[in-house]
């Protein structure tokens, strides 16, 4: 089983086509003979993940390919940076480390638009204008990206990263691989939520928690909700997602009844009948949110909103929770991150201003467990993305709650964290 | 240790040789978030965290955590603070292709190499090894 390249791909490889499409295609091919693939499928669209700055090489990597003359060829948007380029005082240049950073991640971004891409962005290219459709093959990259692509979207894209993910992008080229072909995107087990209350279902907490557990127990395989309402909103799905991508590395999650290539369970399992059966309860949710919450003390330091980048939608939830509401308490920072097509529109909708004057800090181009935001000193944070509760401990040594919207804006106005640890019933 | 030196087959994902001790992990780690800017194992959770993978063969079972690790892999390579070589008991795309991105652009060869699970588990922390290669026919010698 070798991978066979088309005529047309030789000669991309051979340099007939330039020397940065040669340098992108022995990536893609050696890629796809490590993978297994026969062939290689030609992708309508690009994610890049590899704009977020860790080092010189990601630099020399993107510098090179521009000095190659390098230039993408299908649409490309691009993943958070580093930097927050509208507003750069939001990026704390304290230390040595931090001003490397700030430098690097300026550069790294600059080199990705030099190469073509659209400046977007944002973790959340599925909340823009034009997305793929059912069956459209798509290179994304950055877990939540590619779970929802499959998942909601029905497009396919296996699990790509940084480097891959521009080497597609200027070759529009990906391995045959995963995700992309229809035996590996049927459901592997089932997780029965039939049980859950009414009430558990119309939390919004519920479905970054459901997405954790879905992680832990499929790991890298693709699990089956079957009990979740028919019309579940995409920021639900989002939510569960973008979870279950972080403590798993769920590629692809089908919820019978609303997700696209899940009309019936039959059809979700395409045809299997032998699968694993989990059921999740009300106790399971409490104990996996308590799980996740790792702080130990009363006094509230932040809280962060859109991980994923936040929806116009949840912008408009958000601001229903504040404003009219009690002022943010002193000494809590209130930050909601979000990409700049959304903030535009929640500009025009007139969402921003008041929310600003209330407290609120839109963080736009990145995202505050990435880079440094958070103030020094800040020992606690509520949020209400799973992912974020996921990686902040680690990332930014900081305690966590994952939190309802409401328990996140209580906390914030009396600056003592408040949360329910027996919400599910 | 070994009495006799023995030799396994593997399947090349990656080219490159390599001499150094192998350093054999309870459980895989991410390159993202698990291994630190000066090769030391940093997650906190790894039953060898503190371990240093710099210089070593290092062998885990199979590859882990987030896309990024490419971009973490390769500038450990940059700057010479990688693992030797990389066994692994499947592909994994990843570290593939951040040693694929490192011998591009700085001519640092990593091998990655995968073996049959049996013989996986005859590889014994802290012994030496080399790994070498003859176009896809690929030796782990161990001892």
């Amino acid at each position: 089983m070798a991978l066979t390249l088309t005529e047309h791909e030789q000669a991309m490889l051979a340099g007939e086509h330039g020397p940065a499409v040669a340098l992108s295609m022995r990536i893609v091919t050696e890629l796809g003979r490590i993978r297994g693939a026969e062939r290689l499928v030609d992708v309508e669209s690009v994610h890049i993940d590899g704009c977020i700055f860790y080092g010189q090489a990601g630099l020399d990597f993107a510098r090179k390919l521009v000095d190659l003359g390098g230039k993408v060829i299908v649409p490309t948007t691009v993943n958070v940076g580093s930097v927050d380029l509208i507003h750069p005082s939001l990026i704390l240049t304290n230390t040595e480390h931090e001003k490397w950073v700030a430098q690097g991640g300026r550069d790294l971004m600059q080199a990705y638009v030099d190469l073509g891409c659209r400046q977007t962005w944002t973790c959340a290219p599925y909340q823009m204008d034009s997305r793929p459709g059912v069956g459209e093959h798509i290179a994304w990259a950055e877990s939540n990206a590619i779970v929802f692509a499959n998942s909601v979207l029905g497009a396919r894209t296996d699990r790509y990263g940084d480097f891959i993910d521009i080497a597609a992008a200027i070759t529009g080229k990906a391995p045959c691989g995963g995700l992309h072909r229809d035996e590996e995107r049927h459901g592997d087990l089932i997780l029965d939520c039939t049980s859950l209350s009414e009430a558990t279902l119309a939390q919004d907490v519920t479905y970054p928690v459901l997405g954790y557990l879905a992680g832990e127990i499929a790991g890298t395989q693709n699990p089956v909700f079957v009990g979740l309402p028919a019309d579940t909103s995409e920021d639900r799905l989002k939510a569960i997602g973008a979870a279950a991508a972080s403590s798993g590395g769920v590629a692809l999650f089908h919820v019978v009844g609303r997700t696209p290539e899940a009309p019936t369970l039959e059809a979700a399992l395409g045809g299997r009948s032998e699968v694993p059966v989990h059921h999740i309860t009300a106790a399971r949710l409490n104990s996996a949110r308590q799980e996740l919450s790792t702080a130990r003390l009363d006094q509230l330091d932040a809280v962060s909103l859109g991980t994923p980048h936040a929806s116009v939608d949840e912008i408009q939830e958000a601001y229903d929770a504040v404003i009219g509401g009690p002022p943010l308490a002193d000494g809590v920072a209130f930050y909601i991150s979000t990409g700049r097509s959304v903030f535009a529109e929640a500009e025009r909708r007139g969402l921003v201003a008041p929310m600003e004057e209330w407290g609120v800090t839109f963080v736009l181009d990145t995202c505050t467990y990435v880079t440094s935001i958070l103030r020094p000193g800040t020992r606690t944070v509520m949020t209400n993305s799973g992912k974020w509760a996921h990686y902040a401990p680690g990332n930014m040594g900081v305690d966590v709650v994952l939190a309802t919207l409401s328990e996140c804006v209580e906390s914030a106005t009396t600056g003592r964290v408040t949360w329910n640890r027996e919400l599910f019933a | 240790m070994s009495e006799t030196p023995s030799a396994i087959p593997g399947w090349r994902v990656t080219s490159g040789t390599a001499a150094a001790p192998i350093l054999k992990l309870d459980e895989p780690v991410s390159f993202w978030g698990g291994i630190g800017a000066k090769g030391d194992i940093i997650d906190v959770h790894h039953p060898q965290h503190g371990a240093i993978v710099t210089g070593r063969i290092l062998v885990m079972r199979t590859g882990k955590g987030s896309s990024s690790g490419a971009y973490v892999l390769a500038e450990l390579l940059r700057e010479g603070l990688a693992p030797a070589g990389l066994i692994l008991t499947e592909p994994d795309g990843i570290v593939a292709t951040g040693a694929l991105v490192a011998a591009e652009l700085y001519d640092a060869r990593m091998p990655i190499v995968v073996v049959s699970p049996a013989d996986y588990d005859r590889i014994e922390d802290g012994i030496d090894a080399s790994i070498t290669m003859d176009g896809d026919d690929v030796t782990l010698h161990l001892g």
